[in-house]
């Protein structure tokens, strides 16, 4: 037992309380409250947070259940005085409105990217093996776990596509 | 010193277009955007206080009755819990949009399965919700409670019925005729971020950090819910995580939180559940719509009939407006349009996005596609045939009118096909294609709002109002308007929102907030430059400012001289209001695709052409577009609230059964802006453009799944069943 999370490089010690999601962990305890609720219950992807190199929905984890784990939030992705180029990206094409499920999005597209990289499928490529090209379709498919009320799908995936094809090059 | 205008004309000056910094209108990059995409602007729920409580609310698990007693030992020796509160103040439902006043208190009687009865507070929120879950709570239920809208009399809503000539008499006369019903089902806002407060008290004075759309209106509902003054409450919403309509009234966890919070004497903070913001909150209604529409051999309309029925508890007010553009959106000199409410134990239904339109707009333009069928007229050129000169109900004239520019432009640009549109022209493998168009229309409002605008010493300026952004681009474009007037680049203005110690602005809802409050900022900005014209030697209509400097001789920081300068800019609406008819006006066109053997629908493409007045940020605005029509998507296909039969609760209570559109839903989307100056509208020429783009949507969708495959569909949402179901062999 390590007892404790790493989260944005720093080690925190697991909470005393079993029943405190990973989530919940994160807002509370940490103090890191970039990464949202929006349901609780695994639905919406406002949670969204990068755990070993994956992304999960916070809120269906148990704070316990990650001992020893490495969480990035949207804090560790970038700051206002040094933004991701996802970050950028969504302020450059508006890929938000209230912003509420927008951590969520960039932590998903984030780990997104690289999945697409490693060469995982998903229900919209072509085939199961190989090389997967990064297509419209694709980032619809993989970016439909994060739920955006007020409607900025296509200005996400616009932003999401830029930082795509600039990883290409 | 106070800038105080009240709109009784058109103001033709359009001094907005005269200013020399040029942001205006610019598709600038929203001023809040880095807080927003690094998760360091803080929601409701997010603020930090010392010691500070969690609490639970505790629902209703029966439909109409009292609640006999709730057994309090049952969980106050639980681990952490504090208190459980069954103050008679708290709130049982939202207050609805501009209520002022405290919504139904009283939680001790039941009238909605699932209304908030008790709060459990507990040291952390693991304890609260495992006390709420536990706690015990007898009823003496009252059976037989009204739960189906069809099934009781309905009362007609004042104000709605409207009878010119005789509808009935040109339907048997006409060249051509339609006479259709059309359901929509509920239709729930869920906005991302769940409802949630934080109450803390000095003394007597309350701060309550809240998730709320007008905090000018929320004041006084909180301070009358509680029986305390005004001046004693400081409400604070900087950032609001989705509106819709829900956030408009003051909800049930503000007013718990703030009792709780003064029980305790400590902190509280009070957040919903996800189901909690489903089933207490606001609904729309399901609508019950029948459409009868006469026209002449050449299409023009001869007669026009709307009668919609919808549904809301015993002593709401609010009525989902359905008729609210069908009264002047087209021409037919016999008329005749009703409004019924049927009184059921369902819970309270509101303001949800486009109340009214959003569901009536969608059932009308079904409508007219039908009748463009039977008259054999491009459904394009039906709408262009019959946009009325003036208001026909109330011979009123248009502020201004972009409908026809909407669809000529609309068509062109998405290629639109005006030739012969017999269904199942197109199959790519197992899916039909087709085409389907609407128009767009959404009632114009304004609203009394107050902003102060200073110029600090430093030459930056400093706009402060307790309006909020819940998304919709308000601080960019206060940024945008002050910086235009008073000739600062955006980064040069500060905007503070969501805090009612600054004046009061109008609150977001109506799609009324740019237009208002953006209005109250140009009054101050003018009153400013007149300041600083006199400063200079010169006229107000003069000076020319910009970044930083007048006229190109002074600068600001000269002019200001060390000292700050400020003006309260007051807007007003007038009598305006009864001269014109005020409306934002469009057109949507959409191609979808159909299964030929699950029946599912997908849409490949849809573009909206929209004319809502001055632009005021391109980027915004267009935004604002894209989230109606993803709207119109979802509740086109998808959305559908869905309700026990045995007791009236909403079932479908989350984000997994409550289809709202995902990524993958939205194919290619295309938004035109069609750019006026409406000086009706306000004087800034703008209109509003958070609702339009969903007022209509739905129908040119279903129109093109009649044109894709033959079905013709007259139940909203149309999921795979429904139009399997509808299907021709
Ligand atoms: S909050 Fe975790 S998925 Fe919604
Ligand atoms: S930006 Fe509001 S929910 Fe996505």
């Amino acid at each position: 037992m390590a007892d404790y999370i790493t989260v944005n490089d720093t080690k925190h010690p697991l909470p005393d309380d079993p029943r405190v999601s990973l989530l919940d962990f994160l807002r509370q305890e940490v103090g890191l409250t970039g990464t949202k609720k929006g349901c609780d219950h695994g639905q919406c992807g406002a949670c969204t947070v990068i755990v070993n190199g994956m992304r999960i929905n916070s809120c269906l984890a148990l704070a316990v259940m990650h001992d020893g784990d490495t969480v990035t939030t949207i804090e560790g992705i970038g700051t206002p005085g040094a933004p991701s180029a996802l970050q950028k990206a969504f302020v450059e094409h508006d890929g938000y409105q209230c912003g509420y499920c927008t951590p969520g999005q960039i932590c998903a597209a984030t780990a997104m990217l690289d999945e697409i990289a490693h060469g995982m499928p998903s229900d919209a490529s072509d085939t199961l093996e190989g090389e997967i090209q990064i297509s419209d379709e694709e980032i619809r498919e993989r970016m439909s776990g994060n739920l955006c009320r007020c409607g900025a799908y296509a200005n996400i995936l616009a932003a999401i596509r830029d930082v795509a094809k600039e990883k290409a090059v | 010193m106070t800038a105080h205008f009240k709109q009784d004309g058109p103001v033709e000056s359009n001094r907005l277009d005269g200013m020399k910094q040029g942001v205006i209108g610019k598709a600038l990059p929203r001023v809040e955007g880095l807080a927003k995409v690094t998760g360091t602007a803080p929601y409701a729920a997010e603020y930090q206080a010392a010691n500070m409580a969690e609490g639970v609310l505790v629902t209703a698990t029966i439909t109409r009755g009292t609640v006999s007693s709730i057994d309090t030992q049952s969980v106050l020796a639980m681990p952490g819990v504090l208190a459980v509160i069954q103050d008679s103040r708290m709130t049982t439902r939202a207050a609805q949009g501009t209520a002022g006043q405290a919504p139904q208190q009283e939680p001790q009687t039941v009238s909605y399965w699932g209304q908030p009865i008790a709060l459990v507070v507990a040291e952390t929120f693991e304890q609260a919700r495992d006390a709420a879950k536990q706690l015990t709570i007898t009823y003496d239920a009252e059976e037989g409670a009204p739960l189906d809208p069809q099934a009781v009399e309905s009362e007609a809503k004042e104000g709605q019925t409207v009878n010119q000539g005789d509808l009935a008499h040109a339907m048997a006369e006409a060249a051509h005729s339609v006479d259709v019903t059309i359901d929509t089902e509920g239709h729930a806002s869920a906005a991302m971020e769940p409802h949630a407060a934080i109450a803390q008290w000095e003394g007597d004075k309350l701060t309550l950090y809240a998730s709320l759309q007008m905090l000018n209106y929320n004041i006084a509902e909180l301070a009358d819910a509680l029986g305390i003054e005004e001046e004693d409450v400081r409400l604070r919403a900087p950032y609001v995580g989705g509106g819709f309509g829900s956030k408009l009234g003051i909800s049930e966890e503000a007013v718990a939180a703030a009792i709780a919070a003064k029980q305790l004497d400590r902190p509280v903070r009070v957040v919903m559940s996800r189901q909690q913001v489903f089933q207490c909150i606001m609904r729309r209604s399901e609508t019950h719509q029948r459409l009868r529409l006469a026209c002449d051999d050449d299409g023009r309309l001869t007669g026009f009939g709307h009668d919609a029925l919808v549904s809301n508890l015993p002593g709401e007010a609010f009525a989902e407006p359905v008729l609210q553009s069908s009264h002047f959106l087209y021409g037919g000199d016999n008329r005749s349009l009703s409004l019924n409410v049927a009184r059921i134990h369902r819970m309270t239904a509101g303001s949800v996005r486009a109340p009214g339109e959003a569901v009536g707009m969608p059932a009308l333009e079904v409508a007219m596609d039908q009748l463009a069928e039977e008259a054999g007229i491009d459904p394009v050129e039906l709408r262009l045939r019959n946009i009325p000169e003036r208001n026909p109900e109330e011979d009123l004239p248009f502020s201004s009118h972009k409908l026809a520019e909407c669809l000529r432009q609309g068509a062109e640009a998405f290629g639109w096909d005006s030739g012969p549109r017999t269904p199942r022209q197109h199959k790519e493998g197992e899916w039909w294609i087709g085409t389907g168009m609407a128009s767009a229309a959404r009632v114009h409002n304004v609203s009394e709002a107050k902003v102060r605008v200073s110029l600090i010493a430093d030459g930056t300026a400093l706009v402060r109002t307790d309006m909020t952004d819940i998304g919709t681009g308000t601080y960019t474009i206060l940024a945008q308007i002050v910086g235009e007037m008073l000739g600062l680049p955006v980064d040069k203005v500060m905007v503070e929102l969501g805090d009612t110690q600054n004046p009061r602005g109008p609150g977001s809802g109506g799609s009324w907030g740019a237009a208002s409050i953006g209005s109250a900022a140009f009054m101050a900005c003018h009153a400013l430059r007149k300041t600083l014209a006199e400063r200079v030697g010169t006229s107000e209509e003069e000076l020319s400012l910009k970044d930083g400097i007048a006229n190109s001789g002074p600068s600001l920081v000269e002019l200001l001289d060390g000292k700050e300068l400020s003006e309260l800019g007051h807007y007003e609406p007038g009598d305006i209001a009864d001269d014109y008819t005020a409306s934002g006006f469009g057109a949507f066109f959409a191609q979808v695709r159909v299964n030929r053997f699950t029946g599912e629908a997908r849409v490949d493409r849809m573009l909206g052409a929209f004319g809502f007045g001055r632009v005021l940020n391109a980027k915004t605005a267009r935004s604002q577009c894209l989230g109606g029509i993803t709207w119109s998507i979802g509740a086109a296909l998808t959305e559908s609230l869905m309700f026990d039969p045995n007791d009236g609760h909403l079932v479908n209570c989350d984000l997994a059964e409550y289809h709202m559109p995902v990524h993958r839903d939205i194919g290619e989307v295309e938004v035109l802006m069609v750019e006026e100056r409406d000086p009706v509208a306000s004087p800034i020429q703008a209109k509003g453009i958070g609702e339009l783009g969903m007022c209509g949507g739905a129908a040119a969708i279903a129109n093109a799944i009649y044109n894709a495959c033959g079905a013709r569909l007259h139940h909203f949402p149309m999921t795979p069943d429904r139009i399997l179901a509808a299907l021709p062999d």
